[in-house]
């Protein structure tokens, strides 16, 4: 079944293939990942697709690219399921699972717009990943929410 | 003390707070003993919007050790007003001083600049924040009246913008206290510090009328509803009247009640309770003094006195 679903979008040469994003949620994929559709980058997304695991799911395959950790850390708040394998040369070089981490630091931006890391300061901002959202590490403004509109 | 710097009523452990209250009022009894504590240390305050309470208390405090200030001044006469980072303004004083009062409109203004400097920095107040110096002097004179176990306390007005409600509440939490939050509904804690509350396991109760709980409290802690908070006056004036109290008010009270009110007040209570046994607040507002040195007695490195 998978195999089949994987054909809806071509094979890439290289880059990284991200499965088992929660149905719908592959545009906040590309928010984390910085990618506006203006940059040129190649970007494929196949969207509510049958999951097993998900009911629904969506795929997201960016040519060229390779996730950093820090970037996978962040998918996690989004996309808890979400598998990712890098890709050289058409071969799965590497498969990666998401893992939440304790905090963010500098992807999020806060909602609180008293808070010091709306100004410019030079600090990058810092979320604690609570069980069900973030924690600004600065004014602990709680965002359970919407943490993916928090995206830079 | 094991923290140099002072941010966040939540880093306060109950031993840290009795180790503060415990200098202060060895102070209080004593206070020539320390004249002499900290002869010649610098003190910087760094106060981006004013307040002249807490400025000259901090003041008087280091001056009463021996010590004295340097003072940035108006921050309309500063580089501030040039448009410098708090960053690197902190950076520049942490050279002039052996510790650093910060007061700032921003929320987490403090703990952002306590990564910039190596020298103790004091949060004197973050936006809506926290105030943990405010919340020592509350818990001295809390201590003095009704002790901090076993304790019922009320604590009235705006609870979502009242910073020195934000730090009392977690400070509490250290202590066997039931508190008792009574605010109109528009103006209950935010859901940060209910988060904190609750994660501590802290016996909590929200009202929206002070009559439901008034004769059951040790303590009731006043603070402002300011108008400014409402959309409408007219919302405002629905309200402000229910949170406001004097001594008629107060004789549904326990005789032993203490009332506190971190100051200024404008209306909420009335002049007539200033007379009766009730009032501690300006009482309160003097024990700013013994605190804050004890405070700085133990961050500027005071052994056992
Ligand atoms: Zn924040």
């Amino acid at each position: 079944m998978s195999d089949d679903q994987e054909l809806r979008v071509s094979k890439i040469r290289s880059g990284t293939v991200i499965d088992h994003v929660n149905g719908g949620a592959s545009m906040h994929v590309l928010s984390i990942l910085g990618i506006k559709g203006g940059d040129g980058d190649t970007v494929s997304i196949v969207m509510n697709v049958p999951s097993d695991r998900l009911g629904k799911k969506d795929i997201v395959k960016v040519e060229d690219r390779e996730l950093s950790q820090a970037e996978v850390d962040v998918l996690s708040l989004i996309a808890p399921a979400a598998t990712i394998n890098i890709i050289r040369d058409f071969e799965v070089i590497e498969k990666r699972r998401v893992a939440r981490p304790e905090e963010v630091v500098g992807v999020l931006s806060c909602p609180n717009p008293q808070c010091i890391t709306t100004e410019d300061e030079p600090v990058e901002t810092r979320f604690e990943v609570l069980e069900d959202g973030v924690r600004c590490c600065y004014c602990d403004t709680i965002v359970r929410e919407d943490v993916a509109e928090l995206i830079d | 003390m094991r923290h140099d710097h002072i941010i966040n009523a939540k880093q306060l452990s109950r031993a840290d707070i009795e180790e503060v209250l415990d200098r202060a009022a060895e102070i209080a009894d004593d206070p020539a003993a320390f004249r002499q504590r900290h002869p010649g240390a610098l003190l910087g305050l760094l106060f981006f919007e004013p307040s002249t309470r807490t400025k000259m208390s901090f003041s008087a405090s280091i001056k009463r050790l021996g010590g004295d200030i340097v003072d940035m001044g108006p921050v309309e006469y500063s580089s501030v007003k040039k448009g410098e980072s708090l960053a690197d303004t902190i950076r520049v004083v942490e050279g002039y001083a052996d510790a650093l009062v910060l007061r700032h409109p921003m929320e987490g203004s403090a703990k952002m600049a306590s990564e910039f400097v190596d020298v103790p920095l004091i949060n004197g107040g973050d936006g809506a924040g926290q105030h943990p110096t405010q919340t020592l002097l509350d818990l001295y004179t809390i201590r003095e009246n009704a002790g901090l176990d076993d304790l019922s306390i009320g604590i009235m007005g705006d609870l979502k913008y009242g910073r020195t409600v934000h730090s009392m509440a977690h400070a509490l939490t250290n202590f066997d206290a039931n508190q008792h939050f009574i605010s109109p509904e528009s103006l209950r804690l935010p859901r940060n510090v209910r988060y904190d509350l609750h994660e501590e396991g802290a016996t909590i109760r929200e009202h929206t009328e002070l009559s439901t709980v008034l004769d059951s409290l040790d303590v009731l802690y006043v603070t402002r509803i300011q108008e400014e908070r409402f959309p409408e006056e007219s919302e405002y004036r629905k309200v402000a009247g229910e949170y406001r109290i004097d001594a008629a008010t107060l004789e549904d009270a326990r005789d032993d009640l203490t009332v506190l009110h971190p100051l200024p007040r404008v209306d909420e209570i009335d002049h007539d309770v200033d007379a009766t046994s009730h009032a501690e607040y300006f009482q309160q507002a003097h024990n700013g003094v013994p605190v804050r040195m004890a405070l700085l007695d133990l961050v500027l490195g005071g052994d056992s006195a």
